[in-house]
């Protein structure tokens, strides 16, 4: 019982430095990789207009649900203006960063994961080694940089969306005022409440992609064995490890710093 | 072809362990410079795992590889470095960027590991891809050519960067006996044209045979055999003949199906 | 996909992007009063509960500025607000800072009266007669014990207005 404690948390620890060290090394070793700057318009695509769509629409639906959700509870008070209040505030602070890291994972995670896992499985990644070429460089670098430019985007596209939603469901089905709604938007969000978001959305597009890009590319070390299942199991793992760290990271970031 | 006295490629008693399992327990293999050489073998005897040994995809437990005088170990980054560039390793399944075009493939290793300007890197892998035969596919993907392109492809990537040494990871495997004498008349016509020395890991007994200058035999996780191919097919030597006979050992062992005996299968 | 439009397609999305983020930070996270010159000016309050750097200041009922620190005076204990005020509105000296709360559970905000002075609060000028937050839990707490007519003193404590 001790035992099996102790062990799981060596194994812990040792995965998390050898996370640590796999996101340095992609980032160290990218200094000197040529053409990167090409790569990383590539995966600004995967991750920038590719998943653009589902980005408006979530945006859109959860202003809208948060409108009409927070227009009746607000009702009751009889502080329907502080409609503008709630909805940017939520999603500015909130639901933004995190829903938008989420979708993100959804669509372009689990297809880096796939294609590193399927890079690994076809050896294109042992290829790259015996070539003398770094795969951290080549393969991880340019996903990791695209994600801190592109993550940052799409949450306040998201933001911005959101709120939108939020005036429809106030001012078009519910007859709140739209000045009302916006002035409560613009006196409500405060510069720390931006930064907040974007520092949100930094991190977790740093997070999210390296452990994504971590489970595809060691795809052979999972205990499915090879080929298929384990290109299936690493693809999971990471879909699943980056939601769990998304709302983690987003409680201790919360907390420190608000 | 002049031939120094020194192998280009020297493997003494590499061990390898996956858990419990000792797949290679003490190899040797000399390679020696401007020739083709095979490593036959059973399937499963660790062939490739050896070749991955020496390509630096997976390090092995104990054991020394020299490469041209110098010994390659973990520590000496070096050495390793100095190996990888002039080492080029075709694997079985190909290993092409399947989201980049033939010409894209064979500038890959030029453009990352080089400082060669654009229009040199251009240059040379039009080249490889003319002398491969490949230049009226140049823009098309890997998964637009066929299965023999893409193996002319991945030679094309591999003799791109002038590699002294060349490994071949099964480059017939699941292939027809045409095609197999197809890729191993590749190997060995521009083997001679580049002048590159030539290691390759294969089953295919009959063609190995006629396109080696030597053979080795892995078997238990040593070589039980080296030498040239005259000498494999004189050998008497228990495991080569059973090996290199296997057809006529097929024929003994069906006619003795056909006449009722019971005939131990072995484990495969 | 050729490089090209694939180029133009990131183009697009960084700029749509960006432009979010300065809808973000400069229409909403900086309040309405970049761009505009203000200058500061400081009152000091008895009690300052409830009000926040970042509350808005208003004159007649018009946000003209914003809270932007509040520390405690080491000398007399009482609170000092520093708050930013648009530079166009000369406010004389004799002017009021209190503590208002909108609604009854709504934000703190700081009200000015302006009085009848000549001279102008000059940048940086502190405003001494002000009107603290009202307690409103002590109000309850006493309207329910009947404290509110026996003690009218207390209740004035809590909301009086000090002089210099």
């Amino acid at each position: 019982m001790v035992r099996s404690v102790g062990r799981h948390t060596l194994t812990l620890v040792h995965t998390l430095g050898d996370f640590a060290l796999f996101t340095i090394r992609a980032f160290h070793e990218a200094a000197g990789s040529r053409k990167l700057a090409r790569r990383v318009v590539c995966s600004m695509f995967e991750q920038g207009v590719r998943c653009l769509p589902v980005i408006v629409i979530v945006g859109v639906f959860t202003g809208l649900v948060l409108g009409l959700q927070g227009y009746h509870v607000l009702n009751k008070f009889g502080s329907e203006s502080l409609l503008g209040t709630l909805v940017s505030l939520s999603i500015v602070r909130e639901l933004g960063p995190v829903l938008a890291a989420l979708m993100l994972v959804g669509q372009a995670g689990s297809a880096l994961a796939a294609e590193l896992g399927m890079q690994r499985q076809t050896e294109q990644i042992a290829a790259l080694e015996t070539m003398g070429v770094s795969s951290h460089a080549y393969l991880v670098a340019p996903r990791l940089i695209a994600a801190l430019i592109v993550y940052p985007l799409q949450t306040a596209v998201f933001c911005c969306i959101g709120m939108w939603g939020g005036s429809v469901s106030g001012t078009m089905l519910l007859g709140l005022e739209s000045g009302v709604y916006w002035s409560a938007v613009e006196r409500a969000v405060e510069a720390h409440d931006v930064r907040e978001c974007m520092t949100k959305a930094v991190t977790f597009g740093l997070l999210t992609v390296a452990l994504c890009a971590y489970q595809g590319f060691h795809a052979h070390r999972s205990s499915a064995g090879s080929g298929a299942r384990a290109v299936s199991a690493s693809t999971t793992r990471a879909v699943v490890m980056s939601s769990i760290v998304v709302l983690a990271a987003d409680y201790v970031i919360t907390s420190f710093l608000v | 072809m002049a031939i120094s006295a020194q192998p280009l490629l020297k493997v003494e008693s590499l061990h390898k362990r996956f858990g419990a399992a000792a797949v290679l327990a003490g190899v040797s293999l000399e390679v020696p410079r401007g020739r083709l050489v095979s490593v036959l073998g059973r399937s499963g005897a660790g062939k490739s795992v050896l070749l991955k040994c020496l390509a630096g995809v997976l390090s092995a437990d104990e054991g020394v590889v020299t490469f041209d005088g110098h010994v390659l170990s973990e520590g000496d980054a070096a050495a390793r470095a100095d190996f990888r560039r002039r080492c080029s390793v075709l694997f079985q399944g190909n290993a092409l960027f399947d989201s980049l075009t033939a010409l894209e493939n064979v500038a890959l290793p030029l453009e990352q590991t080089t400082r060669l300007t654009e229009r040199e890197i251009r240059a040379r892998s039009l080249e490889a891809l003319r002398q491969l035969e490949l230049d009226a596919h140049s823009d098309h993907y890997p998964g637009e050519l066929s299965g023999g392109m893409q193996k002319r492809l991945a030679l094309a990537r591999a003799i791109v960067t002038q590699p002294e040494l060349v490994l071949f990871d099964e480059p017939t495997a699941g292939l027809d006996p045409l095609r197999r004498n197809a890729v191993f008349t590749m190997i060995a016509k521009y083997q001679r044209q580049f002048h590159f020395t030539a290691l390759v890991v294969t089953h295919d007994v009959p063609e190995a045979l006629v396109a080696s200058d030597r053979v080795a035999l892995l078997e238990g996780g040593t070589m039980c055999f080296q030498g040239t191919s005259a000498e494999f097919s004189a050998s008497t030597d228990g495991v080569v003949s059973a090996f290199r006979d296997s057809e006529a050992a097929l024929g003994t062992a069906l006619s003795s199906i056909r006449r009722g005996e019971v005939v131990p299968s072995e484990d495969t | 996909m050729k490089q090209g439009k694939l180029e133009l397609l990131v183009g697009g999305f960084v700029l749509l992007g960006l432009a979010a983020i300065l809808y973000l930070t400069v229409k909403l996270g900086a309040g309405s009063f970049i761009g505009g010159d203000h200058y500061t000016l400081e009152a000091r309050f008895d009690n300052a509960s409830g009000l926040n750097a970042g509350c808005s200041v208003h004159v007649a009922g018009v946000p003209v500025g914003r809270v932007e620190s509040i520390r405690v005076d080491p000398g007399d204990f009482s609170a000092i607000a520093t708050m930013t005020v648009l530079s166009g509105l000369h406010l004389p000296t004799d002017s009021m800072a209190s503590i208002k709360t909108s609604g009854l559970i709504g934000d703190k905000f700081i009200s000015l009266s302006p009085g009848a002075e000549t001279e102008c609060l000059k940048p940086g000028d502190r405003i001494t007669m002000t009107e603290s937050s009202v307690d409103i839990e002590s109000l309850i707490g006493k309207m329910a014990f009947g404290g509110v007519d026996k003690d009218k003193d207390s209740t004035k404590d809590s909301a009086k207005t000090s002089l210099p």
